[in-house]
């Protein structure tokens, strides 16, 4: 079990009186992908949110790459460094161009010189396919494009592992495919992934694991394959026979 | 009432001459009208009653435009015309309105200003015309500049300015690479220089005192560094403002509620009177120190809140990015966060820096004279007694020449640092 990178026991978080996160355990192995899937308010974005701690959970343990979460704010932003996160949103920051979004963490917070920095992103970029809009500002591009260089931002900082927060949510049907393909050929190359999403299509091409959330537990968790062909639950069974 | 007008029939593209005729004519007339009235004496129209003899420019100049307000007339500057000061009856009517104050007010205006004015002479008996007494600006303009400073030494304040000035054109035309260098020069080093070489005391300048100092120089001093100033202060109290720790959220608002809530008069006055009786004996800083923090203090409360407004503008997401790419507290906000939520308040900043500008008169109240004060003391000098519209104007039209200036900058700014779409 040494190669388990994520360890969650137990975790319990509130917004107030209300419980998003009932003791979730989970455990994700190094190049392990996950796809998690449920309906809307199950809590699966806090789930991943509270991986690299943009939310904090209250109750129980968050272990990543053998740091645990504390308020400790050091091993904070060292486990951000290793975890890279796509939005829903893109978040890309509107005032840089697309090279110095992907070089602006790498140069900062990994010291890394400008020129390596450059190529580093250049190369990235070239990985989803926008390296010819470098130069131009967020607002410039559209939306496939932008997620595509939210990927290559967070991929700058050499993440072990990318967390997805229901990355085609924002887009154009037309343009999903484009974000889709770039998270397979991400997936393809070995990374960690925890991807949360409603393309059941990406988790049969892609994920190991499929986990099914609702009122914020996990109500299964099952291989891919299993999952689709015999569901166990029957919330489970509801929601599949919705989104398929 | 106005259907009554059209017994020729709607003005129309098909009699576009004679509706331009008789409209521009009538028009004409008017202002013929209302020009003979004002400013020759003599009525033309005496003779219709006097309650529409007062109105006639008026009548006729609105009976005008009307004749003249045809859609689609195919006469481009007609058309222009029509669009932008004659698209109703009403907007007719206040540009008629507007017009008439023009010509009213202008005249007399430039005659005040220029060509009744007195430019030449040394005294105040030179000033013979009904105009201006611009002798008055032309004797006192080196104590407008330079205050009360000792005219043997006004070459320092002058190689300060020029030097400033010198630095910022070199700030302009050096390449990006090395800009910074000229910022941190002008930041942390330029300030003592300029101390030094106003006040004096060493290296064989005279000591100076700042009760001396005065005038537009004084204003440019007070303002710089007030600016300079203020701007760091501002961001840390509204970042202390939106803190999650408790002691510096509410000494933030508390600072910033207490600075905002009391009037500059009030805060200057405490600075010049109260605050010495609270130091130590024996410590001493100069009045001028004083006055500047005071200001400083002030204007970054206002800062504050505007910078505030910056930051609330920004969505939760970049936050989240910044975080979720490692940055610390302090590397997202001067990274991700502050050039962004500045670029917002733009404007908003370049409005505080103005009110802040034309604050510094209020320095009077502690005994320092910048220009305002400067022409209020030149006012009463019994030489020149009577001069006060001179040199208010003068002052007015010197801050709108530097707040313009500011202003047009920051608009430069604004358009600069636009990236989205």
């Amino acid at each position: 079990m040494s190669d388990q990178i994520i360890q969650m026991e137990q975790v319990n978080k509130w917004f107030g009186d209300f419980q998003v996160l009932k003791d979730i355990n989970l455990q994700v192995t190094s190049k392990q992908k996950i796809v998690v899937c449920g309906p809307s308010g199950s809590g699966k974005s806090t789930l991943i949110r509270c991986i690299n701690r943009l939310e904090e959970h209250q109750k129980g343990k968050i272990i990543v790459d053998g740091t645990e979460l504390t308020e400790n704010t050091k091993n904070i932003e060292k486990i951000r460094a290793e975890v890279g996160m796509v939005f829903q949103q893109f978040n890309l920051f509107p005032h840089l161009s697309i090279l110095d979004n992907c070089t602006l963490a790498p140069i900062w917070v990994k010291k890394m010189p400008k020129k390596e920095a450059e190529e580093l992103a250049m190369k990235q970029l070239e990985q989803v396919q926008i390296v010819d809009q470098a130069k131009k500002f967020p607002g410039q591009l559209s939306g496939g494009q932008q997620q595509r260089c939210a990927i290559a931002r967070a991929l700058c900082m050499k993440p072990k592992i990318m967390l997805f927060d229901e990355p085609t949510s924002a887009l154009d049907p037309e343009m999903i495919k484009e974000v889709l393909d770039a998270m397979v050929n991400l997936a393809k190359a070995g990374m960690t992934m925890i991807v949360v999403t409603h393309e059941m299509g990406f988790a049969k091409e892609v994920a190991d694991e499929v986990i099914f959330m609702d009122e914020g537990m996990i109500v299964e968790k099952q291989p891919t394959k299993e999952f689709f062909a015999n569901p166990k639950s029957d919330r489970t069974k509801l929601f599949l026979s919705q989104i398929l | 009432m106005i259907k009554n007008l059209d017994f020729l029939g709607k003005p129309s593209r098909e009699k576009i001459n004679i509706f331009v005729g008789l409209g521009s004519s009538l028009f004409v007339l008017g202002m013929i009208d209302l020009l003979l009235n004002s400013f020759f004496e003599f009525n033309v129209t005496s003779f219709l009653p006097r309650w529409i003899n007062y109105f006639t420019p008026l009548i006729l100049c609105f009976l005008g435009l009307h004749y003249i307000r045809i859609e689609f007339s195919g006469n481009r500057t007609l058309d222009n015309l029509n669009k932008n000061l004659n698209s109703n009856w009403f907007n007719s009517l206040l540009s008629i309105l507007i017009i008439f104050i023009l010509v009213l007010s202008l005249p007399p205006l430039l005659d005040w200003l220029f060509f009744d004015a007195n430019f030449s002479g040394q005294t105040k008996e030179d000033c013979t015309g009904d105009g201006a007494c611009w002798v008055f600006i032309k004797i006192w303009i080196p104590r407008f500049i330079y205050g009360m400073y000792p005219m043997t030494e006004i070459w320092r304040i002058n190689t300060t300015f020029l030097l400033l000035i010198g630095l910022v054109i070199l700030l302009f035309l050096t390449p990006p690479k090395y800009k910074k260098y000229i910022v941190i020069f002008l930041l942390f080093v330029f300030p003592f220089i300029m101390i030094n070489l106003l006040s004096g005391g060493n290296f064989g300048l005279k000591w100076v005192e700042t009760n001396s100092w005065g005038g537009l120089s004084l204003t440019f001093i007070i303002s710089i560094f007030a600016l300079i100033f203020c701007f760091p202060v501002g961001i840390f109290l509204a970042l202390g403002r939106r803190s999650s720790t408790p002691v510096t959220r509410y000494s933030s608002i508390g600072f910033i509620e207490f600075w905002r809530g009391v009037p500059l008069i009030t805060v200057l006055f405490m600075a010049s009177v109260m605050f010495p009786m609270f130091l130590p004996d024996g410590t001493y800083m100069d009045k001028l120190i004083r006055v500047i923090i005071a200001i400083t203090l002030f204007e970054a409360a206002y800062m504050a809140e505007v910078i505030r407004g910056g930051l609330q503008a920004l969505p939760r997401g970049q936050y989240d990015a910044g975080k979720s790419l490692g940055m610390g507290y302090w590397k997202l906000h001067l990274l991700v966060i502050m050039p962004q939520a500045l670029k917002l308040v733009i404007p908003g900043i370049a409005n505080t820096f103005l009110a802040l500008v034309k604050d510094t008169p209020l320095i009077l109240v502690v005994g320092l004279l910048e220009l305002v004060g400067m022409i209020d003391m030149a006012k009463t000098n019994p030489k020149w007694l009577g001069f006060a519209a001179e040199g208010y104007v003068f002052a007015g039209v010197v801050f709108w020449i530097i707040c313009y200036s500011m202003s047009r900058y920051s608009q430069r700014l604004e358009k600069k640092y636009k990236t989205d779409r």
